[in-house]
């Protein structure tokens, strides 16, 4: 592959989804590319950026796209951001939303869906808390290839060994030989899109909980900015935000800002308000002004 | 430093999983089966035990409900790990008083994510 052929690809990937290589990255290139230019019966990295030059060729550039993505995905991964949803999320939006008995949630970087099946299952164990309420789980991703795998489902043992408490696996899974299918009942509680960040939320609607996860971390900063301002404008100004492990809004934002004593929960900054776990104090405040 | 007993038939799945406890900053002791496994804990209670189902002498399931009735049985975390992978053997494991489950074959991130999950890392 010549610098130019790297650079263009490198310009391509930035502006298509987002993703930023630096200047090293050929390896990583080749190794994800060069299986996509041989499904098309393209013999080298070369040629391969030719054809992406042909704007007509939308389904190569989409295989491209996907190819480099990263979809690493566990159940309940980093384990703390379900335990924010189950103890702090949903407590204050069970309140917050007592009137209208609806929450909509979104994963922006769904991936295999593990992340939006954790949230289903977590609510499955909040059990009759629940009953009356229309909860939404929106898992959306910009490769195909990875919802497909969410919608059906299914899940290897080496997949559902990391992250998922065994209890769990007997209770929402149905076996089949070495593979694991979540329950249909799971299944239908999650809507998958194909979606891609850099594009406008306009058709997505309103969101109480947004999970946008170990996406950022591909992006520069200024396209980091832009995406957490524009999540923030998707969402009702008295929900919540969790980020990665290793992503934070620091230094990119004041769209949103941390609630206390809670890592990697996000709450968006609206004036005059201050962002806290539902204490004794915010929850009067809140059930105070919503009802 | 926590202590978990390894208890396996095969000389090669102890050293493995002793080489990933290690690493993870457990003391091992091993046993050969059931039978030797209950006799260490009478001696000495562990913190956690990674449990084989198939052994010669005494099987893991029988090992389990054994320890469960000595006196500071009910302490150590059991964490099964056995080709037995089908949904019966887990939940016949788990009302016996496992804790987790690990269905082989395993590597480092299983094991790691499975102590993690009771609690022991
Ligand atoms: C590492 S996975 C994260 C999965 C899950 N959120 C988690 O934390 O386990 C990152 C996902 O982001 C998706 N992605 C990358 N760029 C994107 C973009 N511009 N728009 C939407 N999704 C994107 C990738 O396809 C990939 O599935």
């Amino acid at each position: 592959m010549t610098p130019a052929e790297y650079d263009y690809l490198r310009q391509f990937l930035k502006q298509r989804s987002g993703l930023v290589l630096s200047n090293e990255k050929q390896y990583l290139i080749e190794s994800r590319l060069l299986p996509v230019a041989r499904k098309s019966g393209l013999a080298s990295i070369t040629a391969l950026v030719a054809k992406l030059r042909d704007p007509r060729e939308s389904m190569l550039a989409d295989a491209v796209v996907e190819a480099m993505t990263t979809n690493e995905s566990f159940f309940f991964r980093d384990k703390v951001p379900f335990d924010h949803f189950t103890q702090v999320m949903m407590p204050a939006m069970l309140e917050r939303r007592a009137m209208k008995r609806q929450i909509r949630i979104w994963c922006a970087a769904a991936s295999t869906g593990q992340e939006s099946y954790s949230l289903a299952m977590c609510l499955k164990e909040m059990g009759s808390k629940l009953a009356g309420w229309r909860i939404e789980i929106v898992g959306t991703d910009i490769s195909n290839e990875v919802l497909d795998r969410a919608k059906a489902g299914v899940y290897s043992q080496f997949e559902v060994q990391r992250g998922l408490p065994i209890q769990m696996l007997l209770k929402y899974f149905v076996q089949n030989g070495d593979q694991w299918t979540i329950s249909n009942e799971l299944r239908s509680m999650v809507q998958w899109k194909k979606f891609n960040l850099l594009e406008s939320f306009a058709g997505l609607g309103q969101f109480d909980i947004v999970f946008c996860r170990n996406v950022l971390i591909y992006f520069d900063q200024p396209t980091k900015a832009d995406i957490l301002s524009r999540v923030s404008k998707t969402m009702t100004p008295d929900g919540f935000l969790v980020l990665g492990a290793a992503e934070t809004v620091v230094g990119l934002t004041d769209a949103f800002k941390p609630v206390q004593d809670r890592r990697g929960l996000y709450a968006p900054n609206v004036p005059g308000q201050t962002a806290a776990a539902p204490t004794p104090a915010t929850r009067f405040a809140f059930g105070s002004g919503a009802a | 430093m926590k202590h978990c007993l390894v208890v396996d038939d095969s000389s090669v799945i102890r050293k493995v999983a002793r080489r990933i406890l290690e690493d993870l900053s457990f003391s091992i002791t091993e046993a050969e089966d059931g039978q030797q496994a209950l006799e260490q804990c009478q001696q000495h209670m562990p913190d956690a035990i990674l449990l084989d189902w198939n052994m010669p002498v005494m099987d893991g399931l029988e090992f389990l409900g054994q320890l469960r009735k000595l006196d500071g049985g009910q302490g150590p975390k059991v964490v099964f790990c056995t080709t037995e992978n089908d949904v019966g053997h887990i939940a016949r494991a788990i009302r016996a008083g496992a804790n987790e489950y690990i269905m082989k074959p395993f590597d480092r991130e299983i094991v790691e994510a499975k102590f993690q999950e009771v609690g022991l890392i």
